[in-house]
This record gives C-alpha cells, structure tokens and sequence, in this order.
C-alpha cells in the first residue's frame, strides 16, 4: 500500500524495515532475581546476589514475567509454544555480570503473530497486517557510566536482569511512516495488556532498526541494524537517513555491508559501531541452571481470559456498535485511558439521558474530540491532567441533550468548567445560563429584531434566504445566546413567513 | 576418655545426645587433630575452629535446656571450598577468588548448620572443582593420609573432593561435604576407603555452591562409613526454591529404612565396564562385590550399557562446555582479583586478571568449552554430546528394566602417586571412567570400601541406582560394607 520510494539519481528503490523491540516487562521484579525493578533509583540500589552473579548464585523464573509475556503475545495472536527453553548468550562485558545474558534463541515463548497498522491517520480505512516473528523474553543488562572518575568507568546493576521481551517483526515495512505506525500500535497493544509501560523517554522501549534497500522486484539487499533507538520520532529518521545513504553508496558503485550502526539524534544521522567481521561469536547454548518452561494450556487460558478488550476489537465496536465514524474510533482507541475515559463519559451520558450509550456515543464522541481535546490542548494538558472528570463531561453533555443549555452556551461552560473544576450544572445555574424556551420572550426578541432591520426583512422577504441565518444570530445575541435555537427558528419562521 | 576422634557422625549424635561427653569436648578433639594433621595433609585451605566451638556449644546448650537436638548435633564436620560460607572465605582452590569472603551461605551449609554440625574448615579440592588428584589447587596439593606399603611416596587423595577424602580418612574431621561432577566424591572416596554418595542431580540445592558444570553438579556426604552418609545425606537433601533444578520431592528417613538384606533384588553387572587390561587387584574386588551382594541376597544380572565408551569424551565436551560459560563471571569486575596493568582498558584487565587467576587445567577447560561451543562447531560437539548423553541415559533406563542397582569398580586404579598423571591429561581424566556415565544420566551412586589391594591401598565399589532411589544404593552398600569388613586405616605419619 505504500508508495514510498527513495529517488535516486539512477531511478526508484524500495525499503524495506524490520524493527526488534526491546519491551521492558512492567513486573516488580526482575527475571531471576526478586530484585526490585523502579526506574531512577539510586545506582546499585536494586541488585540481588543474582544480579551481580556472586559465585553460586542461580536464576528462578519470575512467573509473572512469563504471564505478561504469554498475554502478549495473546494480544497480538500469536502462537504461544508451550514449551520453551532458556539460552545463554556469552559475552564480556562490564555490564554483563554473569558474562552471558539468559535469552531465548532456539525456543522463544511466543512464536508467529501480527499486527495491523494504519500508516496513514487520514485514510483509517486502509490498513496493513505486519507479521511478528516471536517474542522472546530476556535479561537487560547493567548501565555503563564514563562520568563519574576521569580515568575510571562506574557500573550500575540496576537494570542488570531486568525483564524484557524482545519482539521481532517480519521485513514486512515499507516506509518510515509504516514502522512509525507500527511501533506505536505495538505500543499501544503492550499498554492495553499492561505488560510494558511503553515509556521510550525512560528505556523501557527501544527498537533496533533494520533497513535495506532495493530495486522494485529484486531480492532483499544486505541490512544494517541501528541499535536502540528510543522514540518513534527517531526510529522513523533513523530509516530515512540509512535508506538514502544506503541508496547513495549503492549508486556510486559500493557495497552496503552488514554491519551494526548508531543513532545520533543530535545530527538525525547514524554511524557505523562494529561491522559483521568483528561481530561476537555469542557461543549460544541451553542455560543448564534453567530447566525448559513448559506451559499447561490452563495457564494459557487464564492468561487469555486475563486479557482486556483490544483495540482493534474496541476500535471495531465504537464504529458498528455505537456508530462512531472511523476516524473518532481510531482517536479514541489510540490509548487505553483515553478509551476508558471515552467509556466512562458514555455510560454516564446514558443514564443521566435515560438513552441507550449508542444513542448518546456519537455526541459524545463527538464532544471529546473537538471539544474537550481541543481546550485541552490550548492549556497543554492531557487527558489524564484534565480537570474535567468523565462524570462532569457526562453532566454538561446531558444539559444539551434535555435543553437546558444550548450547544454554544456549552462551550462557555467547559471553559468555566476547565477553569474552576465546578460542576456544570452549578456554572450554569449561578451564571443564569439556563436556555429560554418561553415562547412570549423569544417572540419579544424576535419582534424586536424584525423591527430594527426592516430593510433586511424586506429583502429577505424579496428572495435572500441567506439571510435567515443574521436574523437568528441578532435574535440569539439580543437573548445572551439563552434561546431555545430550535424555538427561535420556529418563531422567525413564522413571523417572516 | 577414648579419642573422640575415632568416632562418626552416629556415635558423636548419639555420644552427645546420651551425655557420654560434650559437644565441645567433639570440637576441640577435632579442631587439635586438625591443627596437627594439616601442616602435612593441606586438607584444609582455612580452618574455623571457632565455627566448631560456637557450633558445639549451641548444641550442647541446647541439650542442657531440654531441647529437641538435630540429626547432625555435634558432629563437626569439614565444608569442601565449593560451598559459600557465610564469613569465611570461600575459593574453589582457585587464586581467582583467593580472599572471598561471601556474605551468604549456601543451602547446603545452611541445612548442615541448622541439623547442629559444626565447620572444622574449608576443604581444599581441585580449581574449580576440576581435577582428579588435587593437584589443580591453587593452594597446593592435599596429600593422602595413605602410603602405599613399603613407600612413603605421597599419594593423591583423589579429586576434586581430594580435601574432603584426606581429612575423613585421616579421621580430623567425622565427616566432609564434597561436590560430584563426574566423580569427585566418588573417586576420592575410593581412594581413601571412606564412602561416599552422590544423590539423584536436583537432591541437594546447588544455591551458593560455585558452579562447575550446572548441569551434573551434585553435593553429597562423604563419610566413613554408609549409615553415616545417610544420615548425613538426609540433612543436607532437600527442596530449595532457589534452584530451578531442585527436585520438589519429600526427603526419604534413609537412615531408619537401612537394610543390608537384599533378598528379590537384582544387581546389574554391566559387562563394557570390564575393560582391556583391567588391573587385576580391580578386577578381583569386583568379583568379591559380586559374591558380597550374592550373599545377601541380590540376584545378579549381566547387562549392557551399550553407549558406556562414549561417556567420557561426551562428559569432556559438555562439563567444559558449562564450564565455559559458568566461569565467565570471574572477570575482576566486582569480586576476587582483579589484575588491571598500567593503561589497561576492559579487555586488559580481563585478560590479565583471568590468566593470573585462573590455573591451567581450568584454562585448558574453559579453552575446550569455548571451542565446542563456537559457531562452526556447536553441532558436530555440543549438539552430538547431548545426543549421545541421552543414549548414555537410555542404556540406564533399559538396563533398570531389569536390574534394581549396577555393581562397578569406582576407579580403574588406587590411589597414583602425585605428579604420576599431572603431565597427560587424558591419562587423567581416565580416572573418571566409570563415574561418568551416572553423572551424565544423573542417577545416584556411591562407592564404598572394597578392600586393599596388593601395594596396601584402598579399593572402591561403585553402586549405581535408579533416580530417585538412593536407598537402594545405600542398602546395597551397607550389604557390601558388612561383609567387606573393610577396617584398614592410614598408618599416622603426619
């Protein structure tokens, strides 16, 4: 579906991308080890005999690491493999204390799955499924820090073991937008099911980026892998800059050669950090402290059962059940408090309406997406910081629906609300907003409209219809905006006749 | 008074618990035979005589205010230098980790200390746990309390639990820990005519044991005689959820249910253990643990284990291959020595630190492991080794189809002299022939005293059982232990 080409100087090249996101488990312990997990603690502060791999010190599966993994991989329909197995990964490092991260190679806990995307915000309608290869789970390591001796490097250990999954799409994106998207609805999806909190700011997601280019139809060209990139912002410049530098060494005649790269975000550009020659050999063989993870399907259906509504399933249900249209459905779902807050605002709309919630979901789809959003946006607050609780939405929403307050009065009254927090029916009663629908002074209103612009009702009278609109505008602003809109049309109506 | 230093863990417990003397008076017979025996034996890298004394006075505290006392009250006993203890240095005889002091204490220690022993010391052993003679040590050999007759040559004490044999042997301490790789209770066992059991793999916890090979890693007791070992093997047995590996199985009373009496039992005589050229002596103490286990009853069965000749070689890929990996947290990063040169970077001081501290067979080791494990030849090593050891597991399991426990010898030879094998390891790594392939399959084995053989050293027997039934090795040791009448002790010469 997408057309994004690179235009070189000898014609068009394709890209293509697979992303493998580092997802960090949002569980209070680490992998092995019943270390605690917080992030910004004070260095070493979160480190077990386990995690700094003191001599006899043995790792024990965390339980609740492995049900967010399978629920996971659950929420992305994925094969769960019911038998699984830790690997080891050897390699020296400082901040690698067993000198091997416990991985899963050969048996990942979560085999083939997909997500669906949507590139382009503007067309919800075309969508395109992107293949998961597997999710495996893994230790992180500890941290490096080069700053604090003028000789010396300081480790911190309080990531060292810490649980992640590693998610591994298929080559199946075709333009920085397309990986955009789908980093984000995997981000999306990991924050519904609550297993990764998804805050790239904090490392608790990162991508490595895997970029080749080639000409339409040929086989795939040789990949580089820029390492750890931490938002979508810059997994998607990360693509642009390697695909186009990649199409320009091919032009001139050289080689794209396999190789691991970096992300420099102050430049947008990346650079190379070691080639394959002298990749690590990581000498992968079964952790023999660990014994193979098997899984009764019982556990996989508590798991299951465990999951909540998703957001293709959600985004579905508010456009054929409470008949939101495709575009207000995608806004709405894109995070699941903004749907449970969508939620929330609904089912009170209902009962404080006496409606069903499809009747009263469109309005107030409708509401929170302009309305509310954009006041919101204007203060630069977010949903969850909004001083306006679903409850209050619900109550300003039913003012319209049973006629108290007229659609431009509600405006008024969100930005009190916004302003003091008050309830709106309190706003509106001690700033007399209340709509008029006494028929005797709407039409002393319009009588005297009528009256002051005789000209304007003769030529309306001669055939300007456009007119109608001045005469309700005059009558409603005479009315401090309080008529009822549909009496005052009623009455003008007939007094112009 | 008799030299309290004559009896084991059964007659300490019981002498204790009946009032016959004190825990204390147990703890300073033993602390002075070992300050005496060790200066010639080395069988102790650090002593603790004040862990014995506070050990014993608990207990013996304990007895006075009417408490119930443990099934190892008083006994003290000596902690191979494999097992971390909590304030006391903790080695794996390697300069590696020379002045380690864990401020944790492994489970099987821990398990030890509640049941009321206390820690003569820690037990020197091979580097890491990989040797046969415990020559490896990177402080010094032990020598075994035995000569051979008419020599005063030193001998090995067998390895790795080489510490562990000499010290039980030699009688400075009434029993000892050793770990059991692919032989390191067993071998040392017979070379010193103590017994010695390894348990079913997953038995005793391996937390806070330094790790040779996880996989085949193993405690066990060793001890003089077998109901010692059971009663020792009961209090260091047990569930721990801090090993993955852990078995989650009740630990069987082994000692009350001892039985020499082997009626309706079948004992397998594999015939690949007979080898070309077996020593004679050898031959012959295997004929005798053949008519023992007749007499008491046991129906003897010749079986095949076909896959028995490629145990070593798949053991010599896989231990180090653990081995390998395992040892890669030594790096002089947060624990132990660390050897930074003058500008040295990160892969300087790991260079350096791992080649002043690491000794050579564990060198030659950790080169093996990594090459078997390397991208190019995983398959054709790791891969195959594994499949070959369950072949190796598959000839148990048909064999226990038939038989109830397999007689073998425990080692092909006594005891060598030292520095005889140091130069050829393979010739070494021999010693583990027969050891091997239960430790592949990880069934319970022990060996026990067989008798002496000509030069007046000890012979072990080797009993092999199905997993889970230590009980039917310790019955059929006990059967051999009775009718063997071993009673031969190492002339004092230290």
């Amino acid at each position: 579906m997408s057309s994004y080409r690179i235009q070189g100087a000898t014609g068009e090249w394709e890209v293509v991308i697979g992303l493998e996101v580092h997802a960090q488990i949002s569980t209070q312990a680490k992998l092995f080890s019943g270390a605690a997990t917080a992030f910004g603690a004070e260095p070493n502060t979160q480190v077990s005999l386990v995690d700094a791999a003191m001599p006899g010190m043995l790792p024990v599966p965390n339980a609740e690491c492995i049900r967010q993994a399978v629920r996971t991989g659950l929420a992305i329909n994925a094969v769960i493999n019911p038998w699984s197995r830790f690997d080891r990964k050897n390699y020296f490092y400082a901040d690698l204390p067993q000198g091997y991260q416990i991985s899963q190679l050969y048996h990942p806990l979560v085999g083939e799955g997909a997500i669906e995307i949507v590139a382009d915000d503007k067309k919800p309608d075309e969508t395109k499924v992107i293949g998961v290869e597997r999710i495996h789970v893994e230790q992180d390591a500890g941290k490096l820090m080069h700053d604090q001796h003028p000789t010396m490097s300081y480790v911190d250990l309080n990531r060292s073991g810490v649980a992640l999954m590693e998610i591994v799409s298929r080559p199946d994106m075709t333009s920085p937008a397309e990986a955009g998207a789908y980093l984000t609805k995997l981000r999306t999806i990991l924050r519904y099911v609550g297993s990764c909190d998804g805050n790239m700011d904090q490392g608790s997601m990162r991508a490595d980026v895997n970029v080749s280019v080639r000409r339409a139809g040929e086989p795939l060209g040789t990949r580089t892998e820029t390492k750890n990139v931490n938002s979508v912002r810059f997994v998607m410049a990360t693509i642009e800059y390697e695909a186009n530098r990649q199409v320009d060494v091919l032009e001139a005649g050289g080689k794209i050669v396999q190789e691991t790269r970096l992300f420099d975000p102050d430049t947008g550009t990346t650079r190379s950090m070691r080639s394959k020659e002298d990749a690590h050999d990581y000498r992968y063989f079964p952790d023999p402290d660990l014994l193979p993870l098997v899984l009764d399907a019982a556990f996989i259906e508590e798991c299951r059962a465990s999951l909540p509504e998703l957001p293709d399933a959600k985004r579905l249900r508010y456009a054929t059940e409470l008949g939101l249209s495709a575009y207000n459905a995608g806004v709405l779902t894109a995070d699941a408090e903004t749907a449970r807050w969508f939620e929330r605002l609904v089912t009170k709309s209902a009962a404080l309406q006496g409606k069903s919630e499809s009747d009263v979901a469109r309005a107030a789809s409708n509401w929170l997406t302009s309305e509310l959003f954009g006041a919101l946006n204007k203060l630069g607050k977010a949903l969850l910081d909004s001083p306006v609780t679903p409850d209050a939405g619900a109550e300003l929403l039913a003012l319209v629906g049973d006629g108290t307050i007229s659609g431009s009065i509600a405006k008024q009254v969100l930005e009190k609300m916004l302003d003091t927090g008050d309830a709106p029916g309190a706003i509106v009663e001690r700033e007399g907003l209340k709509q008029t629908s006494d028929t005797g002074a709407i039409e002393a209103a319009v009588d005297a409209v009528l009256a002051t612009n005789a000209d304007k009702v003769d030529q309306y009278r001669g055939g300007k219809d456009a007119l109608f609109g001045f005469f309700v505008g005059q009558t409603m602003k005479a009315m401090q905006g309080k008529g009822n809109p549909g009496l005052v049309n009623q009455v003008l109506k007939a007094k112009l006749g | 008074m008799t030299d309290l230093t004559n009896l084991g863990i059964a007659a300490i417990r019981d002498g204790v618990a009946k009032g016959d003397f004190t825990a204390v008076e147990v703890a300073t017979a033993f602390n002075a035979a070992v300050a005496e025996a060790n200066p010639a034996l080395n069988a102790f890298i650090v002593t603790t005589p004040d862990h014995a004394l506070a050990a014993a006075a608990t207990v013996d505290a304990a007895r006075a205010a009417g408490q119930s006392l443990g099934a190892m009250a008083g006994v003290p006993i000596g902690m191979k230098d494999l097992f971390a203890t909590q304030g006391v240095q903790t080695t794996a005889a390697s300069h590696i980790l020379e002045g380690f002091v864990p401020h944790y204490e492994s489970t099987v220690s821990q398990r030890l200390w509640n049941a009321g022993a206390g820690m003569l010391g820690k037990l020197n052993l091979d580097q890491f746990a990989m040797g046969s003679s415990n020559e490896t040590s990177a402080f010094g050999n032990v020598i075994s309390p035995w000569r051979a007759a008419g020599d005063t040559a030193a001998r090995a004490p067998g390895g790795s639990s080489g510490g562990s044999s000499a010290a039980v042997s030699a009688r400075i301490v009434a029993a000892a820990t050793g770990t059991d790789t692919g032989g390191s209770i067993r071998q040392p066992a017979a070379f010193t005519g103590i017994s010695g059991i390894k348990p079913t793999y997953g038995r005793c916890s391996r937390w806070g044991v330094v790790a040779f090979a996880s996989s085949l890693d193993q405690a066990g007791p060793m001890a003089r005689d077998v109901t010692d070992c059971a009663i020792m093997l009961e209090a260091m047995a047990g569930f721990d959820p801090k090993d993955a590996t852990s078995l989650d199985l009740p630990v069987p009373a082994w000692s009350s249910a001892l039985s020499d009496n082997l009626q309706g039992l079948k004992v397998g005589i594999p015939r690949e253990y007979r080898l070309d050229g077996m020593d004679p002596d050898v031959a012959k103490s295997w004929d005798d643990g053949i008519a023992w286990l007749s007499d008491a009853g046991a129906e003897v069965v010749d079986i095949s284990l076909p896959h028995t000749k490629y145990a070593l070689p798949t053991y010599y890929i896989i231990a180090p291959a653990e081995a390998s990996s395992n040892l890669a947290r030594y790096d002089g990063v947060r624990y132990g020595l660390r050897d930074l040169p003058d500008g040295a970077g990160l892969q300087d001081m790991y260079a350096a630190t791992r080649a002043a501290g690491f000794g050579a067979e564990v060198k030659r080791r950790i080169m093996i492991g990594t090459y078997v494990l390397s991208a190019g030849f995983y398959d054709a090593y790791y891969t195959q080794a594994q499949k070959v050891r369950t072949l190796i597991a598959r000839d148990f399991e048909q064999a226990f189809q038939r038989v109830d426990v397999i007689l073998t010898p425990t080692a092909p030879t006594s005891a060598f002299v030292l520095g005889q094998k140091s130069a050829d390891p393979l010739e070494m790594y021999l010693n583990d022939v027969f050891s091997v392939p239960a430790s592949l399959a990880g069934l319970p084995a022990m060996s026990v005293p067989a008798g002496l053989d000509r030069s007046g050293l000890p012979l072990g027997l080797h009993l092999i059982g199905r997993p889970f039934d230590e009980q039917g090795v310790l019955n059929a040791g006990l059967a051999i232990e009775r009718r063997a009448g071993f009673a031969a002790r190492p002339e004092k010469w230290w």
